[in-house]
C-alpha cells in the first residue's frame, strides 16, 4: 500500500484519538487518513437486491466484503427507485448486524426438560425439531388438521410462502395458515376480487409521471412510501398543472404537498366517495360508452357487522353477516337513485370537510380532461368497510372510464415487500391457492392436487383459521401447534390483551417463532428459531405494481441461525405421511406409503429438478448445499405453472437474477403496465377495447354500498379516537429499523401525539406522561402537542412501532367482516394523566 | 502482561460459554423490564442534538444525518427552510454543506439548473438525531475498519 507520509505529530494525533475513542467504548472513527490505492483492497463486491422494507419495491444495490455488508445505496437502473433510497433503504447495511442477533434455538426449559413456564435455553436444531415434531404430532392426534396452524408474512420471499402453504395446505392438509398481509391489504385484495374478478392493480407506477391528479385516501405515502412520494412531489412540483388531494382523519406529512387538504370524521370516507359518484352522475359526465360496454351494477349485502366474536352484540344484531360477500343485480337507473341521497352537501355535513374542497375533489374525478391517479393504504383496508371503500373508489374511476390508461389508475399500495408477490400470488392466505384460485372451490382444487401430484381431497374444502381468528382459537385452546415465521403479531395484531398474549400463553398450546430478533412474540413463544434474513439467502419478492424482482444470497447468516425455507423443508422430513394423512387417502397414492412429507411436498420429481450447479457461479446457496437441489429454482418453477396462461404469467427463474424485476403477466418476453387494456395487456382480446377478463363476462362491476357506521366510537366514558399507524423512520414493529442507532435516534419512542386544545382542556402539556386507555388495555407514553402528526379535536394517534408501547392492547380486533382485515384505525379511549410523572 | 491479558479473555470466553449452556433469561433492551403483560413507564422526552459538527458517515453513500434542530422548519408547497443555508447560493454565508450534487440529477440522471423536485422533502433521507440512546448497540463494521484488519500492515 502506498501511503502518503503524516508527520510524527499528525500520526500520534490520529493515534491519540483512536486509543481515547476505544477507551470510551466509542465507534472507532473512520480512520481513513489514507488513500487506499491497492485495488484489491478497495474492491467491493457489488449486487442488486430489493430493499427489505415496504412494499414499494426498490431496488438497492449491496456492497459485501469478507462476508459482511458494507454499504447500500440506491439502484440507479432500478425503474422504481432511479437511485433514491429513503432513509430506512440508506440504513439497510446495518439491518442485520443488531447486537442481539438470535444466532441459536431456544427453549424453554426447566430441569433440562421443556417447560411452558421455564426459561429460554439454548438447544440444538435436532432437539428443537425433535419438540416440535411431538407437538405437532400430539395436536393433530388430538384435534385433527384442525390443530396445527401457522402465521406467516408478506415478507416470506415467493418460495418460503410457496413452501409454507404446501406443507400445511397438502401437508397437514391445514388451512390454518394465514399471512400478517391479512392485517395489511385483505381489503384491496377482496376489492379486487369483486370489482374485478382478479386481484391486484390494473395499473402501476408509471402513472405517475403521466396523470393531472393525484387523490390520497387515507394514505401517508410521505412517510410509508417515501420513494413514490418522490415522484409524486417530482411530478406535481415540475408541472404546475397537476394537483394533490389528500384525506386523512388526521394532518400528516403529506399534507405538505397538497393543493386539496381534507380531514374527515373517522368512517365518513363512505360518504365522500358515494357524493362523488353522485356529483359524476348529477353533473352528466358519466363515460356512458364505458360503462355501458365494460361494467355492470350490483347492489352489495349490508348490515353486515363487525367480524367480531359470534357472542358479541354487534355480531348478534347483524342480520347480513352470514352473507356478508353477496350482491344482487341492479341497473344504472336503480344505481343513480342509490347514490342520489349523497350529496355534495350532506357528505360536507358528515365528514367536516369544508363543502368546496370536497366540490374541487369530486370535480378532479368528473372533469373529463383530467387524468387521476387515487392511492390508498391502511385508512381503506384497515376499516371494517374497507372491502366497500375498495369497490366504491372503483366505482368512481370505472363511471369516469378512467382506469388502465397511462395516468388514470385507482391504486392500492402495499406495505411489506412482498405482500403482493408472495401473500396475495402464491395465496398464503387461509382461504386461497396461487394465481387467486380458492380452497373452497373444487376445481380449483383439482388444478392444485395435479400439480402438486396429490391424491384427489387431499386439500380441505374449507377455508381455515384467518389471522384474528388463529389468536382466538390459540385463547380457546382450538389452535395447538402454532408456527409463527417473519412476523411480529403479538406487537403488530388487534387486541392482543385479551386474544393473543392469553393465546400464546394457553398451557394448552405450543408456540413456535422463528425470527432474526427477539421480538414480544419471540419472547411470548415456547420454542424460538434463529431465522436468517434478507441477504443471507437467495430471495424473491413481489411489488405492489406486480413486479417480481430476485437477489443471491450474498453473505452467511450469523452462527446457526437458518433460513425459513430450511426450516420448513427440514421440519417437514420429521413426518412420515401416514403420520398426517388418513389411510383413505393414502390408499389413492399406496407409493406415497413409508414417504416423509419432504419426499411427498420437495421431493416429487419437480422442485428437486434443478441440480446446484444451476445456481449462477459465485454465489452461495445455504439451501442448495443443505438439500442437494436448487431449492429455490424448483420451488418457484412448480409454483409459476399454476398462473402461465392465465394471466398471471411469470418469466423464468433465470432472466429475474438479471432484470431489475418484471411486472406480470409476462408474455413472450414483455411485461405488462397496464391490465384490462387492449395493446398493453396480451390477455386483452381485439376489438374489445377494454376487458375485464377476470369475469367470463369481462365485465367490471359498479357497487351500490351504503354509510354503515364504526364498530366503536367514542362516548362520555372514553371521548377520543385512536387511531394507530406507522412513521418513516421505522418499519412496521420495529425490529429491524429500531437495532439501526440512526434510525432509532430520529424517533426513539412512540408518542401519543394530541390536538393542542384538547390538552389544554385535559389540563395536560407536551411531554407528560399519560395513559392512554380503551376497555381492552392501556399504555403510558408521553404527549405529543406538535411535530408531523396534527389530530384535529377528539382523535389522538398512537405510532405502534414502539415495542415498549404496546398500543395493541388497546385496540379493537373489529374486522372486515368480507376481507378479515382488521380496522386499527378506529376505536375509543380515553386520555389520563400519569399522576407523579 | 501480554500472557494476563491472554488469560483474563480465556476466563471470559469460559464463562461466556458456560452461560450459554444453562437457561437464560431472553429479554428485549428494546421492550425494556416490564413483562408482556404489562406497561412500563415511558421516559420522558429527549431533546434532539443541536450542534454543528458533523456525524462521521458509516458509508460513503449513507446521507448524512441532521446534527440540528429542524423543530418549526416549514418543507411544504410554499418553501424549504433547509435551503436558507445549505442551498449552493447559501453557503458562503452560512458555512453549512451545500446539498450534494447528486440532488441536482433527475431520474434520468441529468442535471437541472436546480435541485431535482424529488429531492424537495429533505426529511425523507435526512433526520434529526434525539439526544436518548438506543438501548440494544450494533455491531456493523465500517469498510475502514474492515480493511485495517485485513491489511497485514494496517493499525488496528
Amino acid at each position: 500500500m502506498t501511503s502518503p507520509k503524516l508527520d510524527r505529530r499528525q500520526l500520534l494525533k490520529l493515534e491519540a484519538a483512536a486509543i481515547a475513542a476505544t477507551a470510551a467504548g466509542m465507534p472507532v472513527p473512520a480512520l481513513a487518513a489514507n488513500v487506499i490505492t491497492e485495488r484489491n483492497a478497495a474492491e467491493l463486491e457489488w449486487n442488486k437486491a430489493p430493499c427489505r422494507f415496504c412494499g414499494t419495491g426498490c431496488s438497492v444495490i449491496v456492497a459485501t466484503k469478507d462476508n459482511r455488508v458494507v454499504a447500500t445505496h440506491g439502484d440507479i437502473k432500478s425503474e422504481v427507485n432511479r437511485g433514491l433510497n429513503c432513509v430506512k433503504g440508506y440504513f439497510l447495511s446495518k439491518i442485520m448486524y443488531g447486537h442481539d442477533r438470535l444466532t441459536q434455538p431456544m427453549l424453554r426449559k426447566t430441569g433440562g426438560k421443556y417447560d411452558k413456564n421455564g426459561e429460554f435455553t439454548p438447544v440444538s436444531w435436532d432437539e428443537a425439531f425433535d419438540i416440535m415434531a411431538e407437538k405437532f404430532k400430539d395436536a393433530l392426534k388430538k384435534r385433527g388438521p384442525s390443530g396445527v396452524g401457522m402465521f406467516g408474512s408478506g415478507q416470506w420471499t415467493i418460495w418460503e410462502g410457496y413452501a409454507a402453504s404446501k406443507l400445511l395446505k397438502a401437508g397437514f392438509r391445514s388451512n390454518n395458515i394465514d399471512p400478517n398481509a391479512r392485517h395489511c391489504m385483505a381489503s384491496a385484495v377482496a376489492g379486487m376480487m369483486r370489482t374485478f374478478g382478479i386481484d391486484e392493480p390494473a395499473g402501476c407506477y408509471d402513472d405517475i409521471e403521466a396523470t393531472d391528479a393525484f387523490v390520497l385516501w387515507g394514505s401517508n405515502m410521505a412517510e410509508m412510501h417515501p420513494i413514490l412520494w418522490t415522484r409524486v412531489t417530482d411530478r406535481r412540483l415540475s408541472a404546475p398543472h397537476v394537483r394533490v388531494a389528500v384525506l386523512s382523519t388526521f394532518e400528516h406529512r403529506s399534507f405538505d404537498l397538497a393543493d386539496i387538504g381534507m380531514v374527515f370524521v373517522p368512517q365518513t370516507d363512505l360518504y365522500i366517495l358515494n357524493a362523488i359518484a353522485n356529483h359524476i352522475i348529477k353533473t352528466g359526465r358519466v363515460n356512458k360508452a364505458f360503462v355501458d360496454a365494460h361494467t355492470v351494477f350490483k347492489r352489495g349485502q349490508t348490515d353486515i357487522g363487525y367480524g367480531l366474536r359470534p357472542d358479541h352484540p354487534l355480531e348478534k344484531k347483524a342480520t347480513g353477516a352470514a352473507k356478508a360477500n353477496d350482491a344482487t343485480d341492479m341497473s344504472y337507473d336503480e344505481f343513480a337513485k342509490f347514490v342520489a341521497d349523497y350529496t355534495l352537501e350532506k357528505a360536507a355535513e358528515m365528514s367536516g370537510v369544508p363543502l368546496n374542497r370536497i366540490r374541487e375533489l369530486a370535480e378532479l374525478y368528473a372533469d373529463p380532461k383530467t387524468k387521476v391517479v387515487s392511492f390508498w393504504t391502511m385508512g381503506f383496508n384497515q376499516h371494517t368497510r374497507g372491502v366497500w371503500c375498495n369497490n366504491l373508489v372503483y366505482n368512481i374511476h370505472l363511471l369516469t372510464g378512467k382506469i388502465a390508461t397511462a395516468g388514470n389508475s385507482p391504486f392500492s399500495l402495499t406495505g411489506q415487500p412482498s405482500a403482493c408477490g408472495t401473500a396475495r400470488e402464491v395465496g398464503t392466505f387461509s382461504h386461497r391457492l396461487p394465481a387467486d384460485m380458492l380452497v373452497a372451490n373444487k376445481a380449483h382444487r383439482d388444478i392444485a392436487e395435479k400439480i402438486w401430484q396429490l391424491p384427489e381431497g387431499t386439500i380441505p374444502d374449507k377455508p381455515g383459521y384467518h389471522a384474528v381468528l388463529q389468536s382466538r382459537m390459540l385463547r380457546d385452546g382450538k389452535l395447538n401447534a402454532y408456527w409463527v415465521q417473519v412476523n411480529n403479531n403479538l406487537q403488530a395484531g388487534a387486541n392482543i390483551n385479551e386474544e393473543t398474549l392469553p393465546g400464546f400463553r394457553n398451557p394448552e398450546n405450543f408456540i413456535v417463532v422463528s425470527d432474526a430478533y427477539p421480538t414480544v412474540t419471540a419472547l411470548a413463544a415456547d420454542l424460538i428459531l434463529p431465522a436468517a434474513m434478507w441477504v443471507e439467502k437467495e430471495g424473491a419478492y413481489g411489488n405492489a405494481e406486480r413486479r417480481t424482482q430476485f437477489w443471491h444470497q450474498l453473505v452467511k447468516a450469523p452462527g446457526e441461525s437458518r433460513s425459513d425455507l430450511w426450516q420448513l423443508m427440514e421440519f417437514s422430513k420429521r413426518f412420515k405421511i401416514e403420520e398426517v394423512w388418513p389411510e383413505e387417502l393414502l390408499a389413492k397414492k399406496p407409493e406415497y406409503r413409508g414417504k416423509t412429507m419432504f419426499d411427498v411436498l420437495y421431493r416429487n420429481g419437480v422442485v428437486d429438478k434443478y441440480p446446484v450447479s444451476d445456481i449462477e457461479a459465485g454465489y452461495a446457496n445455504d439451501e442448495a448445499k443443505a438439500f442437494g437441489f436448487y431449492v429455490q429454482k424448483g420451488l418457484f418453477e412448480e409454483y409459476a405453472s399454476f398462473g402461465r396462461g392465465h394471466g398471471h404469467d411469470l418469466a423464468p427463474f433465470d432472466i429475474y437474477h438479471r432484470e431489475r424485476g418484471l411486472r406480470w403477466p409476462v408474455v413472450n418476453g414483455q411485461e405488462t403496465r397496464w391490465r384490462f387494456k387492449e395493446g398493453s395487456d396480451p390477455y386483452v382480446r381485439q376489438g374489445t377495447n377494454y376487458q375485464f377478463y377476470g369475469f367470463p363476462d369481462g365485465k367490471a362491476r359498479i357497487f351500490a354500498l351504503p354509510f354503515e357506521p364504526a364498530a366503536e366510537s367514542p362516548d362520555k366514558e372514553y371521548p377520543f379516537w385512536l387511531s394507530t399507524g406507522r412513521v418513516l423512520e421505522h418499519w412496521h414493529s420495529g425490529t429491524m429499523t429500531r437495532r439501526v442507532p440512526e434510525l432509532y435516534r430520529a424517533f426513539p419512542e412512540a408518542v401519543c401525539f394530541m390536538h393542542p386544545d384538547d390538552a389544554q382542556e385535559a389540563k395536560l402539556r407536551r411531554g407528560d406522561e399519560v395513559k392512554v386507555i380503551s376497555r381492552r388495555g392501556f399504555i403510558r407514553a408521553r404527549l405529543e402537542t406538535r411535530g408531523r402528526d396534527r389530530p384535529p379535536k377528539g382523535l389522538v394517534f398512537v405510532p405502534w412501532f414502539d415495542e415498549s408501547k404496546l398500543i395493541n392492547k388497546v385496540t379493537l380486533d373489529a374486522t372486515d367482516p368480507i376481507s378479515l382485515q382488521t380496522d386499527f384505525k378506529k376505536c375509543a379511549v380515553r386520555i389520563e394523566k400519569v399522576v407523579g410523572s | 502482561m501480554m500472557r494476563k491479558v491472554t488469560i483474563l479473555l480465556l476466563a471470559a470466553a469460559l464463562v461466556a460459554g458456560a452461560g450459554t449452556l444453562a437457561a437464560q433469561t431472553l429479554n428485549s433492551g428494546l421492550r425494556g423490564p416490564a413483562p408482556l403483560n404489562d406497561e412500563g413507564p415511558a421516559p420522558p422526552m429527549a431533546p434532539n442534538k443541536n450542534t454543528a459538527e458533523k456525524e462521521v458517515r458509516n458509508y460513503p453513500e449513507q446521507p448524512p444525518v441532521i446534527p440540528h434542530s429542524i423543530d418549526g422548519y416549514q418543507i411544504d408547497l410554499n418553501g424549504n427552510k433547509c435551503l436558507s443555508c445549505h442551498a449552493r447560493a447559501r453557503t458562503g454565508e452560512s458555512q453549512a454543506p451545500m446539498v450534494s450534487i447528486t440532488h441536482f440529477m433527475d431520474r434520468d440522471g441529468q442535471f437541472l439548473a436546480s435541485i431535482s423536485p424529488r429531492r424537495f422533502f429533505c426529511t425523507e433521507c435526512h433526520v434529526p438525531q434525539s439526544t436518548s440512546n438506543p438501548p440494544v448497540s450494533n455491531d456493523f463494521v465500517d469498510i475502514d475498519t474492515l480493511l485495517s484488519r485485513a491489511t497485514p500492515g494496517g493499525r488496528r
